[in-house]
């Protein structure tokens, strides 16, 4: 605000002695408030009951959490693999997978991750199926032979205290005295010198006693470890000599002897025991499917959406048979045309003739295109069904005629004339009132002022009337796109399918979730 | 229809009749569909097709058998009760909100209009079987999926662009002067909007709602996404049963609806008028 204006708005002011300005500008926020209050409740409502749902499917068109969430630490350490190295990933990639795959099989993920790979490569689902049913017993090796060491290894307590910090385990007495089974166990929690000394079996540990507390409502205090546990500590042992004597905390010594006797061990390396469970975990196309897959955010979706897929070399089309979306694509898009054409080839008539009668007469054939206009969806091609099948009303007609004989019956439906047939009768009506509000502000004057004016019936038309209804086009165009969303709702009863609409029985259409 | 002119050559005769002629096709194109069902679904038989005691008005030929089987398949009864259940509820949400957001948008001062226009409008604009996809997946992650709620809420917000719509174009004729009388005199908002605005945008409000209301009554594809087995309605079992097992109950339903449509085309009509001749304009 400038000063000259403030001394003309402090000049002037209202009747209790405010500026007017000030007034002024109140009022109009105040109308604004309230317009804004107005409009907030359906503004919420449709934000929350339709935008969300587009933004939320958006999102999750890119979306590929499921793979990192699933296997957090295989592709932590898949990280450091090179893909085109042509080499299977480690022994290290290996372990971390075990791990991952044996709490993904007890919290029953893997074979959700499964079928989201296998839209990537085939094969992968039932690769996850068939591993996550073998992968508790991977390790087992290691089990028998700790067993055969001590006895106490196979006990739950033992782990409790070589594992759990004490201020979990005190928590946990106390829960298990009151024997409230409405009060949650507490989380567990690593001791300080488990995690320094024994990092991967404490990982692999916690992961343990999180699912036995929240998928069996057990105690990890009662339940002897999974074996892949053992293989954990194992290659703990194995990596770090040092391990034990640097450990402090209880059951030092056990873990003592332990480290002591692992060299002396079979070893059972954990590669080996995925490619004895399913020999694909030795394929390189495997790994690089996964590593391919692993970020939080993909574009296979949409490279699928065009029949495209990423290999090692880059963006490819994918196989000539497994082609079905660019052509359905296509094929929509030529019926789309097709349709249009025919609505304006008979609306257009309807609509010309319509704003040139008398308004009673025009009211009356109006209800003509009403009628249709009201009438459900389904009962028009409940309607059209009954008219165009093979033993159908047109059909019988015709045979009466003698036009076709009774074996040579017309195929009319469920092919692509069937479908013009029905979605052009649907939508004219969508064509034909559009049409006529803009016709009917088209003064009948100028294109006899423009033949007086010596324009031949084509140039008038072409100059004046034409013009004039594509300025007044921008409604029709809004309609047109409401009617869009008409065309592919549609069932497709009569229909060839469009790319809307599912297709069963088609291997890749499977492939969008 | 009034005398031709004189001074017309033949040709333009014969085009004049002519295109009487296509567009008489191209009515009996639109109507005909429509009008086809309602004598078949007095077939007597379960075929789809004209029997020879139909074309020979062989009262034999005819029965109201199908309609019979409408009114007691507990289906079909099912569905309807379904449909009465979740079309007014929806219709409700849909014409209050819808109403109330489009005078604040008939506002003189509202920041944003555009804007949230687009919003409010994007349900009618964006392809049903989108929405429908994308309600199924919000709609199954906060709990609602599969139940009368989900689906109500889902057609009521499909129904909202046809409130926003018809209200709007019957607030462009309304008189703002109106309500500061109304203020002048002594009524609260509240009180002027019932006594002094409602009244005057009622047409509008009632097309409006009968939109919503079709919109509902008539949707398949996002009940079928949104909906369970206990959320069948109407046009979702007429859809099963042209799919699946096609009976001529089907037809019997198809006319009670075109019945019901005419209805709704007469009442339309009617606040058409009555709205025009508010506004000052001779009824069309």
């Amino acid at each position: 605000m400038s000063d000259t204006t403030t001394n003309t708005a402090e000049k002037l002011t209202t009747s209790d002695g405010k500026p007017l300005k000030a007034s002024l500008a109140k009022a109009l926020r105040r109308q604004k408030m309230r317009a804004l209050l107005l409009i907030a409740p359906l503004l919420l409502f449709v934000l929350i009951s339709f935008a969300a749902p587009i933004v939320d499917m958006l999102f999750r068109s890119v979306q590929n959490e499921i793979v990192p969430e699933t296997l957090p630490r295989t592709v932590t350490v898949l990280e450091s693999w090179d893909e085109s190295s042509g080499e299977i990933p480690s022994d290290v990639v290996f372990s971390a997978l075990r791990d991952d795959l044996v709490i993904a099989a007890e919290r029953k993920r893997h074979t959700r991750l499964g079928s989201r790979l296998n839209y990537e490569m085939t094969g992968m689902s039932s690769l996850f199926r068939k591993t996550g049913r073998r992968v508790d017993d991977f390790g087992e090796i290691f089990t028998e032979q700790f067993e055969n060491l001590n006895e106490a290894w196979v006990e739950p307590a033992t782990w409790v205290s070589l594992m759990a910090s004490e201020d979990w385990v005190a928590a946990q007495s106390k829960w298990a005295a009151a024997g409230d089974d409405a009060v949650p166990q507490p989380a567990f929690v690593l001791s300080e010198a488990a995690k320094q000394a024994l990092p991967r079996t404490a990982d692999i540990y916690s992961g343990f006693a999180d699912v036995i507390r929240t998928e069996d409502g057990d105690s990890p205090t009662q339940e002897e470890p999974w074996n892949p546990v053992y293989a954990a500590l194992y290659d703990d042992l194995i990596e770090n000599p040092d391990a034990a004597s640097s450990y402090s905390g209880a059951m030092a010594e056990l873990l003592l002897t332990a480290a002591e006797a692992v060299p002396s061990f079979e070893a059972l390396t954990a590669r080996e025991e995925f490619i004895d469970a399913d020999e694909d975990w030795g394929s390189l196309a495997v790994w690089q499917t996964l590593d391919r897959y692993s970020g939080r955010y993909t574009d296979g979706y949409y490279l699928a959406a065009l029949d495209a897929q990423r290999t090692a070399d880059g963006i490819e089309m994918v196989p000539e048979g497994q082609r079905i979306y660019l052509l359905l694509f296509m094929r929509t898009l030529i019926l789309s045309v097709v349709i249009t054409c025919s609505c304006l080839l008979l609306g257009y008539p309807v609509a010309f003739l319509l704003s040139h009668l008398p308004l009673r007469s025009a009211n009356l054939l109006m209800i003509l295109v009403l009628l249709p206009f009201w009438t459900s969806l389904l009962v028009r091609t409940s309607a059209w069904k009954v008219l165009l099948q093979q033993q159908g009303v047109i059909n019988d007609m015709l045979v009466f005629i003698g036009l076709v004989s009774d074996d040579g019956r017309l195929a009319l439906i469920n092919n692509a004339t069937g479908t013009v047939i029905a979605m052009t009768h649907i939508l004219l009506p969508f064509m034909i009132l559009p049409l006529y509000s803009v016709m009917k502000t088209i003064s009948p004057t100028y294109v006899r002022a423009a033949k007086s004016l010596g324009a031949t019936d084509w140039t008038a038309f072409w100059r004046i009337y034409f013009r004039s209804l594509c300025r007044g086009s921008a409604r029709v165009l809004f309609w047109s796109s409401s009617c869009r969303s008409a065309t592919t709702s549609r069932p497709n009863l009569s229909a060839v399918p469009p790319v809307s609409s599912s297709r069963t029985g088609s291997p890749t259409t499977s492939r969008v979730p | 229809m009034a005398q031709l002119p004189p001074y017309m050559t033949t040709p333009q005769r014969v085009w004049y009749y002519g295109f009487r002629v296509i567009c008489g096709l191209i009515f009996f194109f639109l109507i005909f569909p429509i009008m086809v069902i309602i004598p078949l679904s007095f077939n007597a038989t379960d075929f789809f097709t004209f029997t020879p005691e139909m074309l020979a008005f062989d009262p034999a030929g005819y029965s109201f058998k199908h309609y019979h089987d409408f009114f007691t398949n507990p289906d079909w009864q099912q569905a309807l009760r379904n449909s009465v259940m979740i079309a007014p509820a929806a219709t409700l949400l849909a014409t209050s909100f819808g109403t109330l957001a489009a005078i604040g948008l008939s506002q003189s001062h509202v920041p944003y209009r555009g804007a949230i226009m687009a919003i409010l409008i994007s349900p009618m604009i964006v392809p049903l079987i989108i929405s429908a996809a994308g309600m199924y997946f919000f709609y199954s992650r906060i709990g609602i999926q599969g139940t009368y709620w989900g689906v109500v809420l889902a057609h009521a917000v499909l129904g909202t662009p046809f409130v926003i719509i018809t209200v709007t174009a019957t607030l462009v004729g309304f008189d703002q002067s109106l309500e500061r009388a109304a203020a002048s005199l002594g009524a609260n908002p509240v009180t002027t909007f019932f006594k002094v605005q409602m009244p005057l945008i009622l047409p509008g409000v009632i097309s409006g709602a009968l939109f919503a209301f079709i919109t509902s009554f008539d949707e398949v594809v996002v009940v079928l996404f949104v909906g369970s087995a206990s959320q069948k309605t109407l046009p979702w079992q007429m859809f099963t049963g042209l799919r699946e097992q096609i009976s001529p109950t089907i037809l019997a339903v198809a006319s009670i609806l075109v019945t019901l449509s005419v209805i709704l085309l007469t009442v339309l009509e009617l606040m058409r008028r009555r709205s025009e001749k508010q506004r000052g304009l001779t009824p069309g």
